[in-house]
């Protein structure tokens, strides 16, 4: 086949311009952690620069050893695993229960769930029910109001409606219920799809932000977002946040490189499932797009 | 319902007994749910979640017709009408709520939602996979980034102090520009900082939709000698019409919505006359005045308009010929 020269040229200028999106996608993620690994006396020098001379990792080591910024971490830990886990557990039983067309009632618990995600009812009738339920200021109150979503039900009821009855029969031969084939036989075959959602669940927990806002206000159980927060925005507007305070009162680290030594941290466990996440972008792209 | 219609077929042996056809539906009902037992057991946690966290809340919206007291409880509150929709509809604040909303929304339909279209015209074009791959790694990104952490890069980019980009703008000669306090900007930095975190995002779905694109239909063009632009807007183009069309319509249907996280995020008392959204004016009024009644009132009031926006666009979608998301 042959190129054509104007094939050429549009495939060059085409890169190019690509390139300069990648480049202007990449430059604030490049300069947060060049601020990070600043030396502390130079940032202080010399305010920014895009190629630190001196390299540190004061802002890392003096972060780590703080105890509210370890906490948080674990607090978000545990959102990102246990909710997860039990996201999936709940989102994946219903499902499939929905997705088997002999069970009665499912068009109407269908129904339901359709209803769920035309209309909701605001910020204020689901903080009294968390406040009624005593939920304020327990971890639950970030993992059980978002267990489950309308919209992931119905697409992952979607995903079990491909898998065919018959292969459930051989099972009940066996003298299996269908909690049994659910675990033995559904649940190893979805495997790959389950951890699509899972990693898109985690990430969801991960970033847990405004729930907490509402919910939490013991400084202590604060996951990862609040206490970013704190560092990052309330101290710079006048107000100025108890965590910044707390954590940068007693030091000679300046709060820039701090700040963004805690962004980096905060960004690590999200790089790190990254790579898993691609595969299954299509699937999650689906979710996000219907949902905001 | 069909289930039940269903279900009474496979009773036909009980008709000896002269059962009443009522009494026969319930009993194999009943029969249905028994063999089931553990379906239903499966599916329990989630029914209990959607009932007590998405239909108990529901009953939660009486309190927008009542003076509600967290002391007294919803039984006993005093009941006033519709007084709060009213007093919020003549309130000075609801013009200003529904015209930052508008404005948000509206630049971000002008300006964010071509450029994953766009973008994802100039990826499809790309020859090399490795280079694309690449690309789209990049792109993707910083979808997966909070809100709070792009606020915090926001911050540190653009501060007046130590802010790099004044620091250059200083260092070129020019003045420094107060971006975060300057109600003018206020409005385009969200845009921005959305296509930052979600254009290379928004191009998924349209890739998928390129992806399945009979590449036949290229190499015809190509003999007839088409270029690359006219194969873009003869080919690609018409093939992700149907994706354009309803992520249109969806995002129409959402035009109430701002994300709460991002402008609480971005407001500070400089901006707030330009920044407050419905949501973070309940948040404000509910949750840190407690004004219960009221602002769960002016959230009443966004979802049912939302709802009704929805439902409007699923059936222009449809009339577009569309299958529509319900």
């Amino acid at each position: 086949m042959v190129e054509h020269k104007g094939d050429r040229t549009f495939n060059a200028v085409n890169m190019l311009l690509l390139t300069v999106i990648g480049l202007v996608t990449l430059f604030p993620m490049y300069y947060v952690l060049v601020v990070s690994f600043t030396d502390p006396s130079e940032f202080i020098r010399n305010k920014a620069t895009l190629f630190p001379q001196k390299w540190s990792l004061d802002s890392y080591k003096y972060l780590l050893s703080t105890d509210a910024f370890i906490r948080a971490i674990g607090n978000s830990a545990f959102l990102a695993t246990v909710g997860t886990a039990l996201s999936l557990l709940v989102t994946s039983c219903l499902s499939y229960a929905l997705s088997r067309r002999r069970l009665q009632g499912r068009r109407f618990i269908l129904l339901l769930i359709l209803l769920t995600t035309l209309f909701n009812p605001g910020i204020i009738p689901p903080y009294l029910l968390i406040r009624d339920l005593h939920l304020i200021n327990s971890i639950w109150s970030l993992i059980l109001p978002v267990l489950t979503s309308g919209w992931y039900v119905l697409l992952m009821k979607g995903f079990f409606d491909s898998i065919p009855p018959s292969l459930e029969e051989a099972a009940r031969i066996d003298g299996s219920n269908d909690i049994g084939v659910w675990w033995r036989i559904i649940l190893p075959l979805s495997l790959p799809s389950l951890a699509a959602f899972g990693l898109f669940y985690a990430v969801a927990y991960w970033n847990t932000f405004f729930t907490a806002l509402l919910y939490i206000n013991d400084f202590d159980k604060q996951p990862l977002q609040v206490l970013l927060q704190n560092m990052l925005i309330d101290s710079s507007t006048a107000s100025g946040g108890t965590a910044a305070a707390e954590m940068t009162a007693e030091q000679q680290i300046p709060s820039e490189t701090l700040k963004m030594a805690a962004v980096v941290i905060a960004t690590v466990p999200i790089l790190m499932v990254y790579p898993f996440l691609q595969k299954h972008f299509a699937k999650g792209a689906m979710v996000g797009s219907v949902k905001e | 319902m069909a289930s039940r219609t269903e279900a009474a077929g496979g009773s036909k042996i009980e008709t000896a007994y002269k059962e009443s056809p009522a009494a026969k539906r319930r009993r194999s009902v009943w029969n249905g749910v028994k063999r089931d037992r553990y379906l239903y057991l499966l599916a329990l946690p989630g029914i209990v979640f959607f009932l007590l966290f998405k239909y108990v809340p529901m009953w939660g919206i009486l309190i927008s017709f009542q003076n509600y007291s967290p002391y007294q409880g919803m039984w006993a509150s005093q009941w006033v009408g519709f007084e709060h929709y009213i007093r919020f509809f003549s309130n000075p604040d609801f013009l200003i709520l529904f015209r930052n909303t508008m404005a948000i929304n509206l630049l971000s339909l002008i300006f964010f939602f071509p450029l994953p279209i766009l973008l994802s015209v100039m990826m499809n074009e790309l020859r090399g996979t490795k280079f694309k791959k690449t690309i789209q790694s990049i792109v993707y990104l910083p979808h997966f980034l909070s809100w709070v952490i792009i606020v915090g890069i926001t911050f540190l980019l653009l501060s007046t102090g130590e802010g790099i980009i004044n620091q250059l703008l200083a260092a070129a000669g020019f003045g420094k520009i107060d971006f975060l306090t300057n109600p003018n900007y206020f409005w385009g930095l969200l845009t921005v900082q959305s296509i930052w975190k979600d254009a290379g995002w928004g191009t998924v779905l349209f890739l998928a939709a390129m992806a399945s694109i009979d590449p036949q239909l290229n190499e015809a063009a190509k003999i007839d000698g088409a270029g690359r632009f006219r194969q873009i807007w003869h080919i690609t183009l018409p093939g992700i019409r149907s994706v354009i069309i309803i992520l249109l319509i969806l995002r129409i249907g959402h035009i109430m919505d701002v994300g709460f996280e991002q402008v609480f995020l971005m407001m500070n008392g400089a901006v707030s006359e330009v920044a407050d959204v419905f949501d973070t004016y309940v948040y404000r009024l509910g949750i840190k005045q407690g004004q219960l009644s009221f602002s769960t009132a002016v959230g009443v009031f966004k979802s049912i308009v939302g709802l009704i926006l929805v439902i409007g666009a699923n059936k222009l979608a449809k009339k577009f010929g569309e299958d529509g998301v319900y």
